[in-house]
């Protein structure tokens, strides 16, 4: 094999765009990780590491054909559901929530898990039903949905549990799923919102109030809000530029390397950079929906969608909640943040863009 | 199916989709373009603003923290307290060279070795940028001293702080417990309970004892300034204050002169001392002896006085009364009475004759009486009275180990009393099921028959004893046994009494409970192993002694104090409550390698009782000495 052949294997189930616009994410997370860890590699080479594995398995996912991909679903869906049943009954409890499972060799957090599995355990069922589909269907499927969100909502991880909602959501949206009855659930989710208030635990109402007055927690979370509009709206167009950051270097910025980091980024490149990190996202996205457009199957056509919504929604929610229009839910920056385990799994997903596009030719037969 | 209709759906289908995908791509660009309108405002709109914050007056939100709530004991004594003082405290992030900064502050001001080695374990420790304090307790001349010489030193300051006080140190450092400064662990288990924000700017919390045990009601709540400070950090302008509110007051059940007292009466002797108000439940004493100084860990313990501490054969650090596991000895006897008469295995009037020891049916092994020759003809009574070993022998074999596990555990031993004091261990009452899961091997006929005289498996704590004793005093209506009467709120100035309910009513027999309760009152008269203690007293004291052994003797073997080495004497036990018709205190004493109960703990009981009900106030003994008469119990 000569040396081109190789590299053309490598290559062939990657898609370069898409892969193009991650690159650029990542490179502008260690750029800003630099900034925001006080001129340290300590943050940046680490996350290099994080990044060399995800993508690794990123490779490994896009090389999977289509039929894999879909034989997966239903085993990671029940093992995600085993795994967070044992965690609402013997799971660790950290931060008064219950939501981590000691496996003995290291705890893990099967919300994560399912952050994948659910849609892809829809985006089957769909597929299966293909033919015959009623809304007995969308009800089963949104059944399949509800009852991982009920044990997450349970523990009580609240963001998680919204962001699986939306791309349960999702999902159902693209499957067809009437206005009507889309209408039907709206109505009923803003009747029950006084119910689900009282069940809310106190720090999640205290949170949600307090978006509407960061002053009132200022020692607390509010502090993070606060502080975060003050880097974002310092910044001004162009930014205070890279490494000058007051906000950041003084120490006045909170978990700064992680949730806040686009505080870091905002304050140092402006609207300007703003504008660009956007159009960076919306490059990523658009590929996405392109990939989902030309998507040959019923199931590839809604996991694709599926992926890629949720990926804006997490860009969004972070953003809004450092910006200060959404209350502070613990949503990383996708592909900036630092951190191993919201990077392998955005990865997972966009691995599974790549082999939607880059199998589909081998399917339409 | 037809194949043409298939393909036709299929083909709306697509378009549907697609229609659903162009959606999408709508509702993504509303939040990108939410998002850049957010971006606008804050960073071009409000931009003056923000940037007046960020830049030249950032501002600062300062917390206050607030005053620590007191420690008062039933009638008011301060038991824990605050005091406003001076430190001279080095910012380290401003300091070159450490060491000689600490030099040339010594020719100040003393720095102590001590104070040195502390300063260094902070330095360790840091958690922020906080200053770190080398000396505390400034007199008014050091202030002045220093005051003067400021100038040549940037990274040192002289700080106001509230100090932690306890009157009466030792006496009550078990009871009350020392707060510390926060640590890691602290840290964690703060943001864990989601109270990092309220202990912002805080840098002690509660450690051991109520300080920890009330952490929540003691800390108070932070306030917070939000000042308006220059790039250089100068506080310019306040802009809002939120002030803050200062912990609650306790209010203590213990009665400190009492507790003084009884802390006083042990002299040398190492132990634990534990009295209730049988009638509420209220602990009116808690010692537990040696004490340590709290105020050295208030501040930073220097590791040479942590290692003295820790290393000490006298365990100061160990809370004996709450923590302490100790075989009850002959103080289960009256409990064990009570289970006979319960079910019924032995009437009042039954007689046993003592040879001086027991056997099991078809065994030759002697389970001997602590009297050679035995105690002749014993009924229920005459047992408790002269403590005889050979009758309870038989009694707890007669009764089975589960109906002793049964019986006993209705009064608490083997569990936690409740207490508000936290970490209490809970004893050990031995079962068969608690023998196979502990040693996987079942319970044997004879592992009941120690369990008779409380020196089998069994363990209990000084606590639960004294919460025994309380449930028989008020003839087997049990009170939770608690520390703290009432917490006076300092926000709104109101007091939460905290009420005195039953637990439980054992319901037992009133001619049993009579006939326990008689005995018990004939132990401390003249015939009886506590009669010597208990001589001329103006009421009448019910108790029984008991003496736990600490090293198990070989058959045939004579235990004799003076071959022993001191630490391996045997403990010595007493409860008692009095006055016996009309209990008003019920109480436990133990000394550690004290011998026999009746000799070395009875008169520590004594002096006790003699205050809480005559007022009498001992005379400062000389150290008493050890009591070598061969007294038994």
């Amino acid at each position: 094999m000569t040396r081109r052949q190789l590299w053309r294997r490598i290559t062939a189930h990657l898609d370069l765009p898409l892969l193009l616009g991650i690159s650029l994410l990542m490179l502008t997370s260690l750029v800003v990780l630099y900034s925001a860890d006080n001129a340290s590699w300590h943050r940046p080479l680490s996350q290099v590491l994080n990044i060399v594995a995800a993508l690794t398995c990123m490779w490994l996912v896009a090389n999977l054909p289509l039929h894999y991909l879909m034989r997966t679903a239903v085993p990671i869906y029940l093992l995600g559901m085993l795994l967070l049943i044992c965690v609402a009954l013997f799971g660790e409890i950290s931060h008064g929530a219950r939501r981590w499972l000691n496996i003995g060799v290291a705890t893990i957090q099967p919300s994560e898990l399912m952050k994948i599995g659910v849609p892809l355990m829809m985006a089957w069922y769909f597929e299966k039903h293909e033919a015959t589909l009623t809304l007995k269907n969308y009800f089963i499927a949104a059944l399949l949905l509800l009852m991982p969100i009920a044990l997450i909502a349970r523990q009580p991880d609240l963001g998680t549990a919204i962001l699986i909602s939306a791309s349960g959501f999702y999902v159902l949206f693209l499957a067809g799923l009437s206005w009507r009855v889309m209408g039907v659930m709206f109505a009923a989710a803003l009747a029950s919102a006084p119910v689900l208030w009282s069940m809310l635990h106190d720090y999640q109402r205290h949170r949600i109030l307090m978006l509407f007055d960061p002053s009132q927690d200022a020692l607390g979370k509010g502090y993070h809000t606060i502080q975060g509009m003050i880097a974002v709206g310092s910044g001004g167009i162009l930014g205070k530029g890279y490494l000058n950051g007051t906000q950041t270097h003084l120490d006045f910025l909170p978990e700064r390397t992680t949730d806040f980091i686009f505080a870091v980024y905002s304050e140092e490149f402006g609207l300007l950079g703003n504008l660009i990190l956007l159009l960076l996202y919306f490059f990523v996205i658009g590929r996405g929906f392109v990939i989902t457009a030309n998507a040959s199957t019923y199931f590839t056509r809604l996991m694709a969608g599926s992926i890629t919504l949720t990926f804006a929604t997490y860009a969004f929610v972070n953003m809004g909640m450092v910006s200060g229009i959404l209350p502070v839910v613990g949503v990383p920056l996708p592909l900036v943040s630092y951190g191993g385990t919201s990077m392998l799994t955005l990865l997972l997903g966009f691995g599974m863009l790549m082999s939607i596009e880059t199998h589909k030719k081998l399917v339409k037969t | 199916m037809n194949k043409h209709v298939e393909l036709k759906n299929h083909l709306r289908e697509i378009f549907y989709f697609r229609l659903r995908l162009a959606i999408s791509i709508g509702f993504v660009l509303a939040l990108l373009a939410i998002l850049l309108g957010r971006f606008v405002y804050l960073q071009i709109v409000r931009h003056d603003y923000y940037q007046t914050l960020a830049e030249s007056n950032r501002i600062s939100v300062v917390p206050i923290v607030p005053n620590r709530g007191l420690i008062l004991d039933r009638n008011g004594v301060v038991l824990a307290h605050n005091y406003s003082g001076y430190t001279l405290e080095i910012n380290p992030s401003k300091t070159t060279d450490m060491e000689a900064t600490i030099n040339e502050l010594s020719t100040l001001m003393e720095i102590s070795p001590k104070d040195r080695k502390r300063f260094k374990k902070l330095l360790a420790e840091r958690r922020n940028s906080e200053t770190l304090m080398i000396r505390n307790r400034l007199t008014d001349e050091e202030v002045a001293r220093f005051a003067v010489q400021q100038y040549r030193f940037n990274s040192v300051e002289i700080k106001a702080r509230l100090f932690r006080d306890y009157p009466l140190g030792e006496k009550t450092a078990h009871l009350i417990g020392y707060i510390g400064r926060i640590n890691e662990t602290d840290v964690e288990q703060l943001e864990e309970n989601d109270l990092a924000a309220n202990y912002r700017g805080s840098d002690y919390i509660g450690k051991t004892g109520l300080e920890q045990s009330y952490e929540n009601e003691l800390h108070g709540a932070t306030g917070v300034e939000q000042v308006e400070v220059d790039s250089a950090g100068r506080a310019v302008r306040m802009l809002s204050r939120k002030p803050p509110i200062s912990g609650n007051t306790l209010v203590l059940s213990i009665d400190a002169k009492l507790q003084e007292i009884a802390e006083q009466a042990f002299g040398n002797y190492r132990g634990a001392l534990v009295a209730i108000d049988p009638n509420n439940g209220e602990v009116l004493a808690f010692v537990s002896k040696p004490g340590y100084d709290p105020s050295l860990f208030v501040d930073g313990i220097d590791p040479q006085s942590w290692d003295e501490l820790n290393n000490s054969p006298d365990h100061p650090l160990n809370n004996r009364a709450l923590r302490g596991q100790y075989p009850p000895g002959s103080t289960i006897k009256p409990f064990m009475a009570l289970a006979g008469l319960f079910y019924n295995t032995r009437s009042p009037s039954r007689t046993i004759s003592d040879p001086g020891y027991f056997n099991l049916p078809g065994s030759s092994h002697q389970y001997r009486d602590w009297k050679k020759g035995g105690h002749g003809s014993v009924d229920m009574f005459k047992s408790i009275v002269i403590s005889c070993d050979t009758y309870y022998y038989g009694l707890a074999t007669e009764l089975g180990i589960d109906n002793i596990f049964s019986f006993l555990s209705r009064f608490g031993f083997g569990k936690k009393t409740g207490l508000d004091l936290e970490g209490e261990t809970s004893g050990l009452l031995p079962s068969q099921e608690w023998k196979m899961k502990r040693y996987k091997d079942k319970w044997y006929a004879g592992d009941t028959v120690s369990v008779g005289i409380g020196q089998g498996y069994n363990l209990v704590t000084p606590m639960q004893l004294a919460f025994a004793t309380a449930t028989l005093a008020n003839n087997g209506i049990g009170y939770k046994p608690h520390l703290i009467r009432e917490v006076r709120s300092s926000r709104n100035h109101e007091n939460r009494l905290i009420e005195a309910k039953p637990e439980f009513d054992l319901k037992l027999d009133p001619a049993h409970l009579d006939l326990v309760k008689r005995a018990m009152a004939a132990v401390t008269q003249p015939g009886g192993t506590a009669a010597q203690a208990s001589a001329g007293a103006p009421y009448h004291i019910a108790g029984k002694t008991g003496t736990a052994q600490v090293v198990a003797m070989k058959q045939g073997e004579k235990y004799d104090a003076s071959k022993i080495d001191e630490r391996h004497r045997d403990h010595a036990w007493f409860i008692a409550f009095a006055p016996a018709e009309q209990p008003k205190i019920a109480l436990v004493v133990l000394a550690e390698n004290g011998g026999h109960g009746g000799g070395t703990a009875a008169p520590i009981a004594r002096k006790v009782l003699d205050y809480y009900l005559l007022g009498k106030v001992p005379k400062p003994l000389p150290d008493m000495v050890e009591s070598e008469d061969e007294q038994h119990d």
